[in-house]
């Protein structure tokens, strides 16, 4: 057993810093994405729109039967090839594995969120739909100023615990060698052969800042009195 | 579009071999996982209700620190850092195992301790879904807490929480895929390493997918057969049927 040395881990912190700040916007976008897709989806599923509900509910699926290093994968490979099919007449578009990883991340999570709010929306009381029929809404300002409200209240601590999941996925992204946390680490560590208190000091950046948004949960269910419905 | 499975590789093996390989780890890490992740899961939850103090909040730790660090640093830190930390003849002995055993055992002890915090979470659950009058029955039967545990409250929890861990049997072959990263020739990196080779990344992925959906597939069919074998009488009514993809969604029964 080597002497530990947490010197180097202070010399490496704003390279660390950098790979956390490439974590926490993936994170983010992948959450507005996310969450605008996934409403979307559930809005689809909820309504019954022939055809592409039965689409959405596919893609759901699939999605997440499989494992998302695979799922990187496949973006990793489709997306160019797609993107080139659009564009420029189907030769393949090489986009780098950033934005591969924003693309992924934003669809793969899309599919998490949809179920989420899709659940949400099946826990909104008959009545309160048929109050706003009665009171003549249209069906935009039924689900804008009436539903979704309530199911964003309600499934507010779900929605956190899974962006916190989602932050832990991120780390995925060493897969495609992009510098996120674990990645920046990782290259520091094969620099300066500090691996020990590398990977130490990014479990323990992880630990807090899941552990501290993990409390943020609890304060929301405890808000929302929401019975039991843990889904980390 | 699979012809390139019956291709052969560099060692002479068809590709569809690769992939057999990888599935066969996959599930081996699964299973394994699963029983030890499992055990541990039921100690831990149980732990989480028991009215001992320090009990309680050495399993609360147990569930926060695995919980919140990613799978994937923690298969770093069973990898690289365990060994350096151990004294050095046990650090080496570790570091000299042969392959695929010197990857293997880590990410099986890594996913086995991640999989049972999130079991841990499943059992407290059912623990306390339970009604109060059970352990007050126990006790004013003469039954020890011990006791009242083992023969009256676990079991039912368990019986109860089967769906629930059906999103976890779910999960844990799915994260098997993270063991890549350590270098453990699963399904996931069968697949790629075939992709690489011959550039049929269509049918490589395709077959990897469709393999993993089957799997899906099965621990459907199965944890639906347990559900139904152990279900609690009486419980039927507030549990509504789930779907496949119910299920794969993860999607809970509405909130009231």
């Amino acid at each position: 057993m080597s002497e530990l040395d947490f010197t180097v881990v202070l010399r490496a912190w704003p390279y660390l810093l950098s790979g956390l700040q490439f974590s926490l916007a993936l994170t983010a976008a992948a959450f507005a994405v996310g969450m605008v897709l996934g409403t979307t989806f559930a809005l689809i599923q909820h309504l019954e729109v022939p055809v592409l509900s039965r689409l959405v509910r596919i893609y759901i699926t699939l999605i997440r039967s499989i494992p998302l290093i695979l799922v990187l994968f496949w973006f990793f490979f489709l997306v160019p090839t797609v993107l080139g099919y659009l564009t420029s007449g189907g030769r393949p578009i090489p986009i780098g594995p950033t934005y591969t990883a924003f693309i992924t991340f934003g669809l793969f999570e899309a599919a998490y969120y949809s179920e989420i709010i899709r659940v949400g929306l099946r826990s909104v009381n008959k009545g309160q739909f048929e109050a706003c029929q009665a009171l003549a809404l249209s069906s935009f300002d039924t689900y804008r100023s009436v539903i979704m409200p309530q199911v964003l209240k309600v499934a507010s601590p779900i929605i956190l615990s899974q962006t916190i999941i989602l932050f832990q996925d991120t780390s995925l992204v060493y897969v495609l060698s992009l510098t996120d946390l674990v990645g920046a680490a990782s290259k520091m560590a094969q620099l300066n052969g500090r691996l020990v208190e590398m990977y130490l000091t990014v479990a323990v950046i992880y630990l807090a800042i899941c552990s501290a948004a993990s409390q943020c949960v609890a304060v929301l269910r405890k808000r929302n009195e929401l019975p039991r419905v843990v889904r980390q | 579009m699979f012809d390139v499975l019956f291709e052969r590789g560099l060692d002479g093996r068809p590709y569809g071999l690769y992939l057999l390989s990888g599935l066969g780890w996959t599930l081996v890490l699964a299973f394994f996982g699963w029983w030890i992740a499992f055990s541990i899961g039921i100690v831990v939850g149980v732990g989480r209700t028991a009215s001992n103090k320090i009990v309680s909040i050495a399993s609360r730790l147990y569930v926060e620190v695995f919980r919140n660090i990613p799978l994937l640093v923690q298969m770093f830190l069973w990898f690289f850092v365990l060994p350096e930390l151990l004294p050095s003849a046990v650090g080496s002995w570790i570091k000299q195992m042969p392959p695929p055993w010197g990857a293997f055992i880590p990410a099986l002890v890594c996913l086995a301790l991640y999989t049972a915090a999130r079991i841990a979470e499943q059992v407290r659950a059912g623990i306390e879904a339970l009604p109060r009058g059970q352990s007050e029955a126990s006790a004013a039967l003469g039954l020890a807490p011990s006791q009242a545990y083992r023969f009256v409250i676990v079991p039912q929890a368990m019986r109860l929480i089967v769906p629930s861990l059906t999103s976890e049997v779910m999960g844990i072959y799915k994260n098997t895929s993270v063991a890549m990263t350590i270098g453990v020739l699963e399904l996931t990196a069968e697949s790629r390493q075939i992709s690489e080779m011959t550039f049929q990344t269509f049918a490589a992925f395709g077959s990897a997918t469709l393999i993993y959906l089957s799997l899906a597939l099965c621990a459907y069919q199965l944890m639906t057969y347990i559900d139904d074998k152990v279900r609690i009488p009486g419980t039927e009514v507030i549990k509504r049927k789930r779907s496949f993809s119910d299920v794969v969604a993860g999607a809970k029964a509405p909130a009231p």
